[in-house]
């Protein structure tokens, strides 16, 4: 299960929303071993497109630089699917190497016709995507 | 020709967990065949079947991306560090 608080998960939604139609990414970092979200890290999508999305090189160094200084590590993963429902995609599990990572997608498109947005967290390890439960918090 | 290789969580399996691992070479090219010697299995993990450096995984000599200086042949000098890091990417795709 992922526990996040109102206030992320708003910030989270609103940089997908500010990058639609391309697809937008970032982390949330938090201490190492205690699986809890804590800073909004929102990354610039090198490939500035709908479709893909990947850290620019230089920001991605830097990141990892900065989580491993303050002892943190990427609790979340997200991004946006901006097209299609938020479900991990092929490209999305070939390419998932956090396996302690939340994996959370985000749908900027109105596929279900519930709202227009869809915000979902799932583990991606060695392959096998298990989608969990949300629970929005208004503090840890 | 003492070089430090950081590596990223994901192949610290190859590593008994070790966050950073010391290794020789003149280039990246021969870097990475030394660690295989010690870390068995890594190096497929890094070079792809052509010996290039594979698209989704960054590598780093001290601040830099290989990929802008001479890919999997940049020279390495003693005291240089190298970091590893996978790309964080994926897409609807």
């Amino acid at each position: 299960m992922l526990t996040i608080t109102r206030d992320l998960y708003d910030r989270i939604v609103a940089h997908a929303r500010a990058d639609h139609p391309d697809e937008a990414c970032g982390v949330v970092a938090g201490p190492v071993g205690g699986g809890r979200p804590e800073r909004f890290i929102p990354m610039l999508n090198a490939a500035r497109s709908p479709t893909f999305y990947e850290f620019d090189s230089a920001d991605l160094l830097k990141l990892y630089r900065e989580m491993d200084d303050r002892d943190e590590e990427p609790v979340i993963v997200y991004h946006s699917h901006t097209a299609t429902e938020a479900y991990p995609s092929r490209t999305d599990i070939s390419y998932a190497n956090e396996p302690g990572a939340h994996y959370v997608l985000v749908s900027t498109a109105d596929t279900d016709g519930t709202g227009p947005f869809q915000f979902r967290s799932f583990r991606i390890v060695d392959g096998e995507v298990t989608e969990e439960e949300v629970r929005v918090v208004e503090a840890y | 020709m003492a070089i430090e290789v950081r590596i990223p969580t994901i192949l610290r399996t190859y590593t008994d967990g070790a966050k950073a691992v010391e290794g020789s070479g003149a280039t990246i090219d021969e870097l990475f065949k030394d660690l295989e010697v010690r870390h068995s299995g890594i190096r497929e993990r890094l070079v792809d079947d052509n010996g290039e450096l594979r698209r989704f995984v960054n590598v780093y000599l001290n601040d830099e991306d290989v990929r802008f200086l001479g890919g999997i042949g940049t020279e390495l000098g003693d005291g240089d560090s190298v970091t590893i890091l996978p790309a964080v990417a994926g897409g609807m795709v």
